[in-house]
């Protein structure tokens, strides 16, 4: 299930459950660690990727440090 | 065919009006609320909303956004256009729109609807887009950062303060509201405290065990989630449960107090990312059931469109229809605090500039209908009820009975009979003055859940409808602090270095104290005023947002100035000039009226004679006169700071438009998109 190639190369997943896992991702403001692959591969094919770990660990600091993420 | 659509937005705007209008004597079905709400958002979203987009600030979809110049799969990520408005709507909608209206409920439905209604229009909506179109514009910069680079720096470290500043009390008042709806009840008390290891739970879910299963982790909190909703009647039922459960309000301040200091100094995994989760989900889900269910159920409004109240004699909070309902409700018609989600990671991940408009505009109208279904809920309620739950216990006389006297004697029907009955089916001990808007907001919920979905479960649904208030308030309070702490944190670093470094761990915990000790004795001191605290820190909150909002559109104008546009610079300053008047008539009358019901000053004068006079306790009376005096001296901080703010913009406007100052725009420069279409 994690490492399934087709996903992380598109973009734009391509089936119906993965869409919908990505929209609730992104609605709540989860980490999409197979987006960031995908993202990372496409556009620096030269630098290694983060582990997901690591992945995980920066998104929280950047959600969470930059300012108020929720409101009154 | 769209134009029939649009057409038919328009009457059933119209239509709504109307009635709401010519109906006089009888009661109102909820439905002509909301169709008169939803007709205007849709024609504000069609014409002024996209005169916003093309006129006076230019989106153009040729032009990369941050999201896609800048991605990074972190923060930079671009998002299609629903999705985002889903993100954006669950991060600006928190208990401020579900509050502010039931409190403005004492004056009657209507003016609150009004202001909810045309507020959001001409100014909450255009305060949004517009902080959001500017920080698209400049690779997702903060507000604070923009006020430093468009006016200047000095106004860059006033924004700051007056953002620290306005959080603590924000914190401090929403705290109450949570210590209020759950004070002497071990069934709400139960469910909350529940989420606490829930969360940790699921952070180690998903950080430990099974790394990155965030959904995974989400599905099992939200089902042990109800599964604790459920065992809270089980625990009020026990004999022996329940006492351990049943807590004073000063023993739940302190608790939250506490765990406000703990999530802020523990890993963000660990308690505060699942409960953000978990409310995020809870928020969207009740929201949308609520809608439903208003809609189904269209219950009468039986509360009056305006009711004697509006003099300023109101027993909820004090103070006339000018300027207090627009102070009162802040979220939902416009709210300061929206310019900083405007300007953090929703501009990061606008995928074409075009959709700016749906998101930050459209985002917003979604929050005004939160708003108007809050009114809706509260207005359906029984008068007498309402102002049961409301009103300061020290105003009722302590028990329902007197209750009954002092209601029936402002001229609305209160049995104390049915409102036994009300409390008994909601699994409470008492009612009575459960002031803070939440418990009355739940009831509401309540009773149109029950008649649409439940069958009668009335107990189940109001302990629903506050587990969901008190879980994301104590969200907005955890992440509240945590970035308050890294905000004193760089204004520290400042001063001392290693101060300002938010990975060293006593520099954390310093921080953390410093910013829980601040909201934390606002808190404490609302528990124990004996006029029950919402009526003293409620309009102080609502001044600061709106204060906050008035920079947030200095900020805008500028930047409209900025871009050579200033003949449309109206559409921000309108709201401005509004917002100014409003907030500075409020804060005179708070610090300066004589009456000690609404002036700070002169409560604490008051205070001080009646402890003279030997009619109060010597040490809880001079506590109320400090916090009174405390409270006028914030007041005028808040309002020097902000017309400090508006001067120094008004003189950058006149040097730019006489062409003194170069109309230097800080926008990023044009790039083309790679997007296709």
């Amino acid at each position: 299930m994690r490492d399934s190639r087709g996903a992380t190369h598109d973009p734009r997943p391509t089936t119906v459950l993965r869409r919908l896992e990505r929209v609730i991702r992104q609605v709540a403001g989860m980490p999409d660690y197979r987006a960031y692959l995908a993202h990372a591969r496409r556009c620096h094919p030269d630098r290694p990727s983060l582990g997901e770990r690591e992945y995980f660990a920066e998104y929280l600091r950047a959600r969470y440090a930059d300012g108020p993420n929720r409101c009154c | 065919m769209t134009s029939l659509l649009w057409l038919l937005a328009a009457l059933a705007g119209a239509g709504g009006w109307a009635v709401l209008a010519l109906a006089r004597g009888e009661s109102v079905s909820a439905g002509w609320l909301i169709a008169a709400a939803v007709g205007t958002y849709c024609i504000a979203y069609r014409f002024y909303g996209r005169f916003l987009a093309s006129r006076v600030t230019g989106l153009d979809d040729r032009r990369a956004t941050p999201a896609e110049r800048l991605a990074n799969g972190r923060d930079f990520v671009p998002t299609g256009r629903w999705v985002l408005f889903g993100h954006h709507f669950a991060a600006i909608a928190g208990a401020g729109p579900l509050v502010g209206p039931v409190l403005a409920a004492q004056f009657g439905y209507l003016p609150g609807t009004l202001w909810i209604v045309f507020g959001v229009v001409i100014a909450g909506a255009v305060q949004d887009y517009v902080i959001l179109f500017a920080s698209m514009r400049r690779d997702g910069r903060s507000l604070g950062r923009m006020a430093r680079d468009e006016i200047g720096p000095v106004t860059g470290i006033l924004a700051m303060v007056a953002i620290l500043a306005i959080m603590v009390i924000l914190l401090a008042v929403l705290a109450l509201v949570v210590t209020r709806s759950l004070a002497e009840s071990p069934w709400g008390v139960f469910t909350i405290a529940c989420t606490i290891p829930i969360a940790i739970l699921m952070g180690f879910w998903m950080e430990r065990w099974r790394p990155g299963r965030t959904l995974e982790a989400s599905a099992i909190g939200v089902l042990l989630l109800i599964a604790a909703l459920i065992g809270g009647r089980w625990v009020a039922a026990s004999p022996a449960l329940a006492p351990l459960f049943t807590w004073p309000a000063e023993t739940i301040a302190w608790g939250i107090v506490g765990y406000g200091f703990l999530a802020s100094v523990l890993p963000v995994w660990m308690l505060l990312c699942p409960r953000d989760y978990l409310s995020t989900f809870m928020k969207i889900g009740t929201i949308t059931l609520l809608a439903a269910g208003l809609i189904v159920v269209h219950p009468p409004l039986q509360m009056p469109a305006f009711t004697r109240f509006i003099d300023g004699s109101g027993p909820v909070f004090a103070g006339k229809l000018f300027p207090f309902v627009f102070i009162t409700i802040a979220c939902g018609a416009i709210s300061g605090f929206h310019a900083l989600i405007a300007s953090g990671t929703t501009p990061k991940m606008l995928r074409r500039e075009g959709d700016a408009r749906l998101i930050g505009y459209g985002g917003m109208l979604m929050e005004s209908f939160v708003a108007v279904m809050a009114m809706a809920a509260a207005a359906a309620l029984d008068p007498g009820t309402y102002f049961a739950m409301n009103v300061p216990l020290a105003a009722l006389g302590g028990s329902v009975e007197s209750a009954a006297t002092v209601i029936q004697g402002w001229g609305f029907h209160f049995s104390p009979a049915d409102f036994h009955a009300l409390t008994a089916s909601v699994g409470e001990q008492t009612l009575l003055s459960r002031t803070g808007g939440a418990a009355t907001l739940a009831v509401g919920i309540a009773q149109v859940f029950s008649t649409a979905f439940g069958g009668g479960l009335m107990g189940l649904w109001y302990h629903f409808a506050i587990m969901f208030e008190a879980l994301f308030i104590l969200t907005t309070v955890d992440a509240g602090t945590r970035v308050g702490r890294f905000m004193l944190q760089e204004l520290l670093g400042h001063v001392w270095a290693p101060l300002g470094r938010t990975s060293w761990y006593p520099s954390s915990v310093i921080a953390s104290a410093v910013i829980v000790a601040g909201w934390g004795y606002f808190l404490i001191q609302g528990v124990i005023d004996p006029n029950g605290g919402i009526n003293s820190l409620w309009p102080l909150f609502g001044i600061s947002n709106q204060l906050l909002a008035t920079v947030a559109l200095c900020v805008g104008t500028t930047v409209i100035v900025k871009a050579g546009k200033a003949r449309y610079a109206w559409v921000t300053l309108l709201p401005l000039t509004w917002l100014l008047t409003v907030t500075c008539t409020a804060s005179w009358q708070k610090v300066l009226s004589p009456d000690p019901r609404l002036g700070f000053l002169a409560l604490a004068e008051r205070t001080l004679a009646m402890v003279n006079a030997g009619e109060m306790a010597p040490g809880l009376g001079r506590q109320v006169a400090f916090n009174a005096r405390l409270d006028a001296l914030l007041t005028t901080l808040f309002v020097s700071v902000t017309l400090l703010v508006v001067a120094v913009s008004v003189r950058e406007w006149i040097l730019v438009i006489r062409g003194r100052k170069p109309a230097r725009s800080l926008e990023t420069p044009f790039e083309e998109t790679a997007y296709a279409g």
